[in-house]
């Protein structure tokens, strides 16, 4: 029997707090520069359990799994195939041994297979839709509360995604564009397309995550809340990067710069905010406590 | 505009792979400078299709049919070509980063140099500094560009920079960087010689370096 806690939750009207990022995050503790973040899952799990702990205790509701580039071409394409259904589990399974502390939910994330789909590149739709489908199969086994495919700028490969996840599992799904061009995504998709094309899909919720900059995403998220009665999902970067003086990355965003906004996420229609890329358990803290504060 | 010219223009700008072609062979064919095709039919409607894109009316799909068709032109013009006038705007070295696979942008890229009738030396995704040090050897390289899509792996662009220079080239390239990631500033903070937002404007980078 699917877990039916995100629905619930979503249900009481009350905003759910997200995580920040991963790989920004991990790094920040040590991922060598220039290693995915999903290897840790299987080579330093206790780091990631303590990055889920930190976001849970700056008030997270929902974590997601650390399996965005987990998909099997995306490991394949690192020569890392032999890792697949160990690295899913393990990510399942790390993300629910925190998320039982505080009773938060899990949302397995499945991020974009790293190939065009035709006729742009040479991934067929049917390549697409398994390769979500056996990876989403693997979180649904492990008892993630929710699928959520993000950071999506293709509408057939997103379209592919639903498709795949649904041909495995009942459990909720949210589906996230990156509109990494403005209000648009690299595809050219606006809010508004992407709207339309999940319209009888059955979603739980549309999303928009990564992007460009906080003032671009709440465009986005505008443009998105005038065109679909779904809940919005919401979770911008903290901007873009730049090199610290130890030749480190920092970025322009800070945690407070995230909190003041976070209120007008909610007012411009977000159900679910966070962050992406950049996004510390600081930051996640401010948004929580500006998300969570009595009116 | 010349006739001719305008329907090849027109074509790539379209992105009418078939059309183009048709086009090619009958200005070839009614005794047409190959050169005056390719500059002025080719690589200035690949430009109009980087200005689209700049403008947010073109977008990835619409730039590669073009590039496409580009290419199939290409391909019936080049045995007319000089080898002067084949890859004239200069040589690029160009890869995705150690560490990062994702070469959509780094393609797309490559796609409007060609365009632009620079010559590329595509160096594939995860390409370790020293595979670029070796490239900026190769005789007639004179760009070494680079892409990342990850914060995990951007700072691999610094670490290739200092390669070039202990390996005493970087004197001999001028460097270029972009990738969703990647800013102005932290081309300047690492040493980079230019930063494009897009593919569009790689080449407009590009050329100003060799400028």
């Amino acid at each position: 029997m699917p877990s039916t806690r995100f629905v619930e939750r979503l249900n009481t009207g009350k905003p759910i707090v997200l995580d920040g990022a991963t790989g920004t995050n991990l790094q920040a503790r040590g991922l060598p520069m220039g290693t995915p973040s999903d290897f840790w899952v299987l080579d330093n799990p206790a780091e990631v359990l303590r990055l889920h702990a930190d976001f849970l205790a700056a008030g997270s509701d929902l974590i997601l799994t650390n399996t965005f580039g987990s998909s099997r071409p995306n490991l394949a394409h690192a020569g890392l195939e032999e890792r697949f259904e160990a690295t899913n589990r393990q990510a399942a399974r790390l993300a629910r041994q925190a998320a039982q502390k505080t009773g938060a939910l899990v949302g397995g994330s499945l991020g974009p297979l790293g190939e065009m789909l035709e006729p742009m590149g040479t991934l067929t739709a049917e390549q697409a839709r398994q390769a979500y489908a056996e990876q989403a199969q693997l979180l649904a086994e492990e008892g993630v509360d929710v699928l959520v495919i993000e950071t999506q700028f293709d509408l057939n490969e997103a379209l592919a995604a639903v498709r795949g996840v649904r041909s495995v599992t009942d459990l909720p799904v949210v589906c996230s564009f990156s509109y990494d061009r403005g209000t648009r995504t690299m595809m050219g998709v606006r809010p508004a397309q992407m709207a339309a094309a999940f319209a009888e899909a059955g979603l739980a919720a549309l999303g928009i995550n990564c992007g460009r900059s906080l003032e671009d995403n709440l465009k986005a998220l505008q443009e998105l809340r005038a065109a679909t009665a779904l809940p919005i999902w919401f979770k911008p970067n903290a901007g873009l990067p730049h090199s610290d003086a130890g030749g480190g990355l920092a970025y322009d965003v800070l945690p407070g710069m995230m909190g003041s906004q976070a209120p007008i996420w909610l007012q411009e229609g977000a159900a679910l905010v966070g962050g992406c890329c950049g996004t510390s358990p600081e930051h996640l803290k401010a948004i929580a406590e500006a998300v969570k504060k009595p009116a | 505009m010349d006739e001719r010219i305008k329907n090849i223009f027109q074509c790539v700008v379209e992105g009418d792979n078939n059309g183009v072609q048709e086009h090619v062979h009958a200005a070839l064919g009614a005794g047409m400078d190959p050169g005056k095709i390719l500059n002025e039919g080719l690589i200035a409607a690949m430009a109009e299709v980087g200005r689209l894109f700049e403008e947010g009316e073109y977008f990835v799909p619409e730039m590669l049919i073009s590039a496409r068709a580009m290419k199939s032109a290409m391909a019936i013009l080049k045995p007319h070509l000089t080898s002067e006038q084949v890859g004239s705007a200069g040589k690029v070295a160009i890869g995705t980063v150690k560490g990062d696979l994702h070469d959509i942008g780094k393609n797309l890229v490559s796609l409007m140099l060609e365009g632009a009738g620079f010559q590329v030396v595509d160096l594939g995704s995860d390409v370790a500094p020293e595979k670029f040090v070796e490239a900026a050897k190769t005789s007639g390289v004179n760009i070494v560009a680079m892409s990342a899509l990850l914060t995990t792996t951007m700072v691999n662009m610094k670490s290739t920079i200092t390669a070039l220079e202990e390996a005493g080239v970087r004197g001999k390239v001028k460097v270029m960087i972009g990738g969703a990631p990647v800013t102005d500033a932290y081309a300047r903070q690492i040493g980079a010689d230019g930063y494009a937002p897009d593919a569009s404007r790689a080449v407009a980078v590009a050329r100003s370096l060799l400028g």
